[in-house]
């Protein structure tokens, strides 16, 4: 059914009509409304039988959802940022222990400095945490993967993360077509745990392990999530033929039959890229773009083949390794190792900073005229000026702190925090 | 098959021996049908405390709910002797998460069960001090304070066990810790201004806060039974006795838990709703030197030079605590 929605009480409600039995969440921008509406869906017992816990941090959330989902209940949670890093060790524990928890992940920037905005680097510090990670393009996708992810979940009995884009999506209205309760229940099947605690047949769950089968067990949580690489597309598959719609999978490519030149992105910068190349196509020029939708587990073999015919790829991405450059780009780089695609790594949009059309166009044009080095990474939009200027002041006696300095002199005056 | 009636006075202890009494008023312990919720072959020390105190935790948890108990733990010594891959001492449904998550994740299970419409089946929480008063405290207090349906166990053994030895906010002044050697002027542990866990829990006001000992194994039993007769957070603090890490005989676990109640060291009591509503009274009250004296990590208040400043000072904490909790008998202080 269509309807007009803000992105996060899509995403609450998609959510309810999996029929979660237990969800635990604790409040941070921008991932609040979708638990807020979840609660209230609770509370009318429109969302039923459906616990709600209001728990004391997002390391107790995850645990309360560790709890419930041995003990066989659906379960999700969502957070974003600061707290999927307060989460960490719970995040590990979850994929170990192999309990399909489905997480929406807000995606926010990371501090110090604190920072409310969107960009990539919550879900990239995670990355290794063994969670499958998921990154709706539209606030379409991000409904439509929550259904495939409780799904995936639960047949690999593995937890997944949906990441969306805070604010950009979380807080945009958009036309939403919103699957149905029947549609959801025809397509989500009951919940049938892999592992259960049940007093007519103890068993223990979270058993030590010593250097005897800890390489064995570690080995066949990779395995499951290889598997992801198979089912994912077969359940984007089966939900086209269940909802008429292309969603989720591994990847989206967006006009790349013969391009030179291909981007690669992850969420909602996405659509501006596809702008772009729409422009670019209209002049003549072959660029496409794809969008990377399953970033963990990583789809190497995939990503060789629909990038390996370009004599370019670039890869921006809203995150990086402080130290070491791109996170996407060096898995990329790796992915096209020896087939003389270049790849050049670019990281914007970094803490809400706006990506936008003039400038990727510019990016674009950059790389194909040769101006942009495939070597190292590069910074869309940074102020050279101001960080040289700070290095310099750096080397001084007692430099004090960067960001304020920076704001300073940048002239800007407080900047919102939640 | 009809109990054995077999006569057996003990000497030199004050605890009720399980022969003496009616079949009905035994131990959970002393049945045929206990559940051996914890069974033997796990890898505890000799005398170990904790083992003791979970086994009769969760034995007459299971008798109380008919078996129906599922329990979450904390990592620390009980879950690691309990579970080297790929044995199990565990007889019930056991789930191990992290080392400060127990809390939440047993009010998570029990979420689960009420979304379920699953009444009969109930949860228990364990860990130690560690995972409990200091890195669990928060989840813990969310537990409480959401009155989730769930008995919490804290097994006190004060201190860090499991990695050797540490000192935990349950360490208690003077004591010597991997963490807290008696080195230079240091008298071991530093006086704080302590961390009493079911004091804590009692501002909570939950339904139920009790203490209890290895040293009073039918208290204890009862104590359990009593909670699983309620519903929302309730809390058990149990004292158990770490031969490994106080530096006291293995055969005198019992015995240092009772001297710990004895003298006024750790006040065993009963409170609903943050009110206190019993206290186990001392039976012969006796100065703390005779309870630190028996554990090596008290040894260095008993050297040259002698701390008696130190243990002075544990003897006023322990006759705060007598004050406090009305620990003695007013008819034998009359006396
Ligand atoms: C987050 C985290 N920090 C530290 C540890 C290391 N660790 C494991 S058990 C433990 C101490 C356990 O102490 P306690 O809870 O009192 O249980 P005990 O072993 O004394 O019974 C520590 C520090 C850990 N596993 N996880
Ligand atoms: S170290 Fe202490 S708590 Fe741990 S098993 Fe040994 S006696 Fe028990
Ligand atoms: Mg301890």
């Amino acid at each position: 059914m269509l309807s007009q929605l803000e992105g996060s009480q899509a995403t609450a409600k998609a959510v309810a009509r999996c029929r979660p039995e237990v969800v635990a969440a604790y409040p941070i921008s921008p991932q609040t409304h979708i638990v807020e509406a979840l609660s209230d869906m609770v509370r009318l017992g429109e969302l039923a039988p459906c616990e709600y816990l209001t728990v004391e941090s997002e390391f107790g959330a995850l645990s309360a959802c560790i709890g419930a989902s041995a003990m066989g209940s659906r379960t999700f949670t969502a957070t974003s940022s600061q707290g999927l890093l307060f989460m960490a060790e719970a995040l590990f524990n979850a994929s170990g222990l192999g309990l399909p928890i489905v997480m929406t992940v807000a995606n926010r920037a990371i501090g110090a400095p604190i920072n409310i905005w969107n960009d990539h680097s919550d879900a990239m510090a995670m990355r290794d945490s063994g969670w499958i990670q998921l990154f709706a393009g539209s606030n379409q996708e991000a409904v439509d993967l929550h259904l495939q992810a409780f799904v995936l979940a639960e047949r690999l009995g593995l937890p997944v993360m949906v990441c969306m884009d805070g604010f950009v999506l979380t807080h945009a209205v958009e036309r939403i077509d919103l699957p149905t309760v029947e549609e959801v229940d025809a397509f989500v099947p009951r919940f049938e745990p892999r592992q259960l605690l049940d007093p007519a047949h103890p068993v223990s769950i979270g058993a030590m392990v010593g250097p005897e089968a800890f390489t064995e067990v570690k080995y066949l949580m990779h395995a499951r999530q290889m598997q992801a690489l198979d089912e994912a597309p077969s359940i984007a598959a089966d939900f086209g033929d269940a909802f008429g719609r292309t969603s989720g999978g591994l990847m989206h490519s967006y006009r790349t039959e013969g391009a030179d030149t291909v981007v690669l992105a992850l969420g909602s910068q996405v659509g501006t890229i596809e702008v772009v190349v729409d422009d670019l196509r209209e002049e003549g020029h072959a660029v496409g773009v794809v969008e990377l939708v399953c970033f963990r587990p990583w789809p190497e073999t995939e990503v060789r083949r629909a990038l390996a015919g370009a004599e370019r790829v670039l890869v921006i991405e809203r995150a990086f390794a402080p130290g070491a450059g791109g996170i996407l780009a060096a898995d990329v780089r790796l992915a096209l190792a020896g087939t003389g695609t270049e790849v050049f790594g670019v990281v914007a949009g970094l803490g809400g900073r706006p990506v936008t059309r003039s400038a990727i166009r510019e990016l674009v044009d950059d790389v194909r005229a040769g101006r942009l080095a495939p070597e190292g990474t590069h910074f869309l939009g940074l102020r050279t000026d101001v960080v040289e200027h700070q290095l310099r002041r750096a080397d001084g006696p007692r430099p004090g702190p960067h960001a304020e300095s920076v704001l300073a002199e940048l002239g800007i005056v407080g900047s919102g925090s939640h | 098959m009809p109990a054995q009636q077999v006569k057996l006075y003990q000497i030199g202890t004050f605890a009720v021996g399980n022969r003496l009494l009616d079949a009905e008023q035994r131990t959970v312990q002393a049945r045929m049908d206990r559940s051996n919720s914890l069974t033997s072959g796990h890898r505890a020390c000799r005398g170990c405390g904790e083992a003791l105190g979970a086994r009769y935790v969760l034995d007459a948890a299971m008798r109380a709910t008919g078996g129906q108990i599922v329990a979450a733990n904390a990592t620390g010594c009980l879950e690691v002797f309990s579970t080297p891959y790929p044995e199990t001492s565990w007889q019930l449904p056991w789930l191990h998460s992290l080392f400060g998550n127990s809390p939440a994740v047993a009010s998570g299970m029990a979420a689960a069960l009420r979304a379920q419409g699953r009444r009969d089946v109930r949860v228990v929480g364990q860990a130690g001090d560690g995972g409990a008063v200091d890195i669990g405290l928060g989840c813990l207090s969310g537990m409480f304070e959401r009155d989730d349906d769930v008995l919490f166990v804290c097994y006190d053994n004060e201190g860090y066990m499991n990695t050797g030895v540490q000192r935990s906010g349950a360490t208690p002044p003077g004591a010597r810790t991997a963490t807290t050697r008696p080195l230079g002027a240091q008298p071991g542990n530093a006086f704080g201004q302590g961390k009493s866990l079911p004091l804590i829990a009692m501002a909570h006001e939950i339904p139920y806060v009790a203490t209890a000992t290895v040293a009073d194994l039918h208290d204890l039993e009862a104590k359990v039974e009593h909670a699983m007769t309620l519903h929302g957070a309730r809390y058990l603090h149990v004292l158990v006795p770490c031969p490994l890490g106080w530096g006291s005989a293995s055969e005198d676990t019992v015995r240092v838990a009772r001297l710990a109640k004895e003298t006024g060291i750790f006040p065993v009591f009963e409170a609903e709703h943050g009110e206190l509503t019993s206290v186990s009274r001392i039976r012969q009250r006796r100065p703390v030197e005779d309870y630190l004296i028996l554990q090596s990590r008290f040894a260095h208040l008993f050297g040259e030079p002698r701390r008696d400043d130190i243990i002075a000072r544990i003897q006023q904490q322990a006759d705060r605590n007598i004050e406090r909790f009305g620990l003695l008998d007013p008819r034998a202080q009359e006396a």
